[in-house]
């Protein structure tokens, strides 16, 4: 048996520093091992056939005070101190303090998934109001608990449209946002069955739905609105060109402020929408995480993936949530759920309700209208400079322009007052060379638009 | 009233509160309002809408609203949270403060590579620093959670069999399996062939081998397996595996048992997830966000999703032309601010990750030994970071495994797993960390104690609990049948 100095001296060299996470003194070790019948540590690990074992210790660094961990980030955090005038997937908005404030409540935060409903009715009531609020957003009945990303959502709702229809080819607009559809195509790889269909974009920077005739027994039309051209797209249209066919329509969107001002996806007659609600209250955060969204009509939730919470009633009658229709997941139904998905973006939802309770009807519709009016005061600015439309259509808070010439080493010159102006689509289409998306929120004034637009100028 | 008491179930001072639109009422906020002092701009009128019909409350309203429905949750904060498999380990604080640095929170995923050297950085080490954890070559930080590392797991394998054409259509299968792993198999177009368990709790060389033919994939293994016992036999299985052209998934749901013990370049394994909200510390959230980082060995690792991170001197840059990748599966670069938690907590651990996985194991030993007197132990022998009873020993006063999970509420407990996992009938799958000291243990021994004396003396109060919450045993079969999924519906 070995004694508490020997114990101590062995495997815990670094004992007075990792000490906060790790409440074990050397008797405590002592009379646990003893109780289980261990004269060491290493005998709790005697199963392990020495084939199996680490041969070297873990070349780490550390362990870090909290003092030293914090100094170590806070000099490695320096993405914040840019001004963006981009949008493409990723918005800058106002939230209010209140919001990361109750968002850290630990009760929310440090909870697993509420398998158990009569420790986790908080969390349950959050995310049924949380499925309310985005269903009301969305024009849909139902909306699940939450899916990684906007772009997963995409491709689980391509998945979920083919087992709908029973059908498997499907129809992308090339407008959806260029990464959302590279995932799209990841989840596609193992699929030999399958047709996907590239519509491309009309004159008026939509899409162009014509070729969808040519694909026989669509499963669904995957469209995106605004798209990622800004373009507020016609979804009515879209719908009725694949409901002829038999197929569903997949609504998409990037920036849900956009509904703030646009009729839902569920009101143009869309069976599907799906989104990343990243802009309702979560940051930036270099991508992730974000939050996917997504609503369908009632009929077809027994199809749709992820976590659903339901009303119900407790032993005494008293209303209560619990998760429910779980007999469409991979804890029960293994290889025949219709996802693998199991924990999803809970505290981003949960934030996202938090943010939606907090700026109300009103203020979200405020909010829009800002965005609008901030994007068509930096677009008339930009078509001063000599910059010229790509399409006329409408837009909201991102549009695409033809740069005049030079702009490209302007737009490298810019980079060294750490200002984003715009993005070259020409990164991602071939066909829009010479081309630029811009995109401003209400996090930039009309004075910030004024000086930067002096900036392109000069 | 002294401080005296046995277990920290107690009624207390619950509120009620009404659903969120409810109380709003319009013309209220909770927010400055935004004007932008410009000229208003209208919408064609055949795409202008009305905006959603979210309630107006004021900024008490929703503070109020919130706070109250913590208090009807549970967290690892509140109290021994021993669910099985899911490493329900405690929170740093400090990493809250990291990920929510503004720096992190403000940045543009598409800000040009030199406007993010920090951030990349993290990136990039973190990849490294997960490699090495695991004894692997390489990482991607991009899937969301574990189930989307699995997913990418998978498609890599597939990806790599296509590309040596190979034409495998079917995947081994362990029946101590989550059900993830059949589910994501599916996704991939494989049907699994089941592999059973041994009698000594893990699979045996001899039944795999009879398995492994040449339409098999590869295997997906979780290793300490869901019974929390070491697969013992596995470096064998994979070798063998590797013989026959396949590819084996390592399921990193149980990696707190093994870090800095374990080899699994050693043992074989070509990928394998990790689970940062178990294994790395990072909250749970209610239900996610995650992240599902894969790591991989040489065989793999010309699928990795891409674009990744890579150093070019002392520059970290972007790089995307990665011909045999199987893609992207995150809209941006991964879970970002979750894995600034997890390199937070790496580098607060260091070395000693492996203390963190030797005390997980003795603490999961300790509760296995004092517990087994009274609960059935269908495999009694030393156990990884978790242990799995069964309700046996109850079942003859009919009390169910549910019954004795309610019945832990009831005393300030969150139950272990339940019914999970399926090889063993009415599980009870406990999983402590290493973060729960000697004293939260022996009380959750004694409340467990107590149920099965509870059982005893008086079975019918077990099919009541639990009586102490804010409500009681949910009707979760009327709620499947009629589904009210939101305030909108009947």
């Amino acid at each position: 048996m070995l004694g508490p100095s020997e114990i101590r001296g062995n495997l815990l060299n670094n004992w007075s520093v990792i000490m906060r996470y790790l409440p074990h003194t050397s008797d405590d070790v002592k009379e646990m091992l003893s109780a289980a019948g261990a004269g060491s540590l290493d005998d709790l690990f005697a199963s392990v056939p020495p084939e199996s074992r680490r041969l070297s210790p873990l070349n780490l660094p550390g362990p870090l005070t909290e003092w030293d961990l914090r100094a170590r980030l806070e000099n490695m955090a320096d993405g914040g101190d840019w001004q963006v005038f981009v949008g493409a997937g990723s918005y800058a908005h106002q939230v209010p303090a209140l919001v990361p404030y109750l968002a850290g409540r630990s009760e929310f935060l440090t909870a697993y998934t509420p398998y158990q409903p009569e420790m986790s009715q908080g969390t349950l009531q959050a995310v049924f109001e949380f499925q309310t609020l985005v269903s009301r957003l969305t024009g849909l009945q139902v909306t699940n608990a939450s899916m990684y990303d906007g772009a997963t959502a995409l491709a689980e709702a391509s998945l979920m449209a083919q087992r709908v229809t029973k059908r498997s080819s499907l129809a992308v607009s090339e407008l959806v946002h260029p990464h959302w559809r590279e995932v799209l195509s990841t989840y596609l790889a193992p699929r030999k069955d399958l047709e996907l269909l590239l519509l491309p974009a009309d004159a008026e920077g939509r899409t162009d739905y014509s070729a969808l005739a040519s694909l026989e027994k669509p499963a669904a039309l995957l469209v995106q609105s605004p798209n990622f051209l800004g373009v507020i797209e016609d979804l009515s249209r879209a719908a009725e060109a694949v409901h002829q066919a038999g197929g569903l329509l997949v609504a998409g969107f990037s920036e849900p402020f956009a509904y703030g001002l646009l009729k839902s996806p569920g009101a143009q007659g869309a069976d599907i929408a799906v989104g990343d609600g990243q802009s309702l209250g979560l940051g930036q955060g270099f991508g992730g995480p974000g939050l996917g969204l997504m609503s369908a009509k009632n009929d077809l939730v027994r199809q749709m993936p992820g976590r659903l919470v339901g009303r119900t009633v407790d032993k005494n009658g008293r209303p209560g949530f619990v998760l429910t229709l779980s007999t469409r997941e991979q804890h029960i139904r293994r290889s025949k759920a219709v996802s693998n998905i199991c924990s999803n973006a809970g505290h981003c939802a949960l934030t996202a309700a938090m943010f939606m309770a907090a700026i109300g009807g009103t203020g979200f519709r405020g909010m829009a209208r800002a965005n609008l009016e901030l994007a068509e005061y930096l677009k008339a600015g930009l078509l001063k400079i000599g910059f010229k439309p790509l399409s006329p259509a409408p837009t909201f808070n991102e549009f695409a322009l033809t740069a005049p010439a030079g702009f490209a080493q302007k737009h490298e010159e810019l980079k060294k007052s750490k200002i984003l102006a715009g993005l070259p689509l020409s990164r991602w289409y071939a066909k829009f060379n010479g081309a630029w998306l811009f995109g401003v929120t209400e996090t930039r004034t009309r004075a910030d638009i004024d000086a930067f637009l002096a900036e392109v100028k000069s | 009233m002294s401080g005296e008491f046995k277990t920290p179930g107690q009624s207390g001072l619950i509120l009620n509160e009404k659903l969120l639109w409810e109380s709003g009422r319009k013309g209220r906020s909770a927010m400055s309002p935004v004007v932008s002092g410009l000229p208003p701009v209208s919408l064609p009128p055949d795409l202008a809408g009305d905006g959603p019909d979210w309630p107006d409350l004021s900024e008490q309203q929703v503070a109020r609203h919130y706070t109250r429905l913590s208090t009807w949750n549970f967290g690892v904060d509140t109290g021994t949270y021993p669910l099985g498999s899911c490493t329900m380990k405690y929170n740093p604080k400090i990493n809250e403060e990291m990920a929510n640095l503004p720096g992190f929170v403000k940045a543009h995923p598409l800000l040009p590579a030199e406007a993010v050297q920090g951030e990349l950085r993290l990136m990039y080490e973190l990849e490294q620093f997960l490699a090495e954890i695991v004894g692997l070559k390489a990482a991607s930080l991009q899937p969301g959670a574990g189930a989307h590392g699995e997913l990418c797991g998978m498609l890599m394998i597939a990806a790599c069999h296509r590309h040596h054409g190979q034409n495998r259509s079917k995947v081994l299968m362990p029946d101590t399996a989550h059900g993830t792993n059949p589910a994501t198999a599916a996704m991939c177009g494989y049907s699994e062939v089941k592999v059973p368990l041994g009698p000594k709790g893990f699979m045996e060389y001899a039944t795999v081998e009879k398995l492994m033919t040449d339409e098999v994939a590869g295997l997906m293994v979780t290793n300490p397996n869901t019974l929390g016992l070491f697969e013992s036999e596995l470096h064998r299985i994979t070798e063998m595996i590797h013989q026959r052209g396949g590819l084996v998934y390592g399921d990193g749901a149980n990696l707190n048992a093994i870090m800095g013990r374990v080899d699994l370049g050693r043992l074989g394994v070509d990928v394998v997830h990790y689970n940062v909200h178990k294994t790395l510390s990072t909250p749970h959230g209610g239900g996610g966000p995650g992240a599902g980082p894969v790591a991989v060995g040489d065989r793999l690792l010309p699928y990795l999703p891409g674009p990744r991170v890579v150093k070019n001197g002392d520059r970290y840059e972007w790089k995307e032309d990665l011909p045999l990748s199987i893609g992207r599966l995150h809209g941006f670069h991964g879970q970002f601010r979750v894995l600034v938690r997890a390199y937070a907590y790496i580098l607060s651990m260091g070395p000693e990750l492996k203390t963190a996985s030797d005390l997980a194991v003795l603490n999961a030993n300790y509760i296995k030994e004092k517990l087994k007197d009274v609960y059935d132990l269908p495999f009694d022998q030393p156990c990884m970071h978790e242990c799995v009873f069964t309700n046996a020993k109850q079942a003859a006063a009919r009390v169910s495994t549910l019954d004795i999970a309610k019945g832990l509420i009831d005393l300030g407990f969150h139950p272990p797993t339940i019914y999970f996992p399926l090889v063993v009938d009415s599980a009870i799958m406990i999983e402590p960390t290493e973060t729960e000291s000697k004293e939260d243990l022996d009380a959750f021994i004694a409340a467990m104690r107590q149920v099965a004396e509870e059982v005893r003396q008086n079975p019918e109060t077990l099919h009541q609990a639990p009586a102490r919450t804010f409500r009681s045993r949910l009707d979760e079969t009327s709620a499947a049948r009629r589904p009210i999924l939101t305030g909108d519906m009947g």
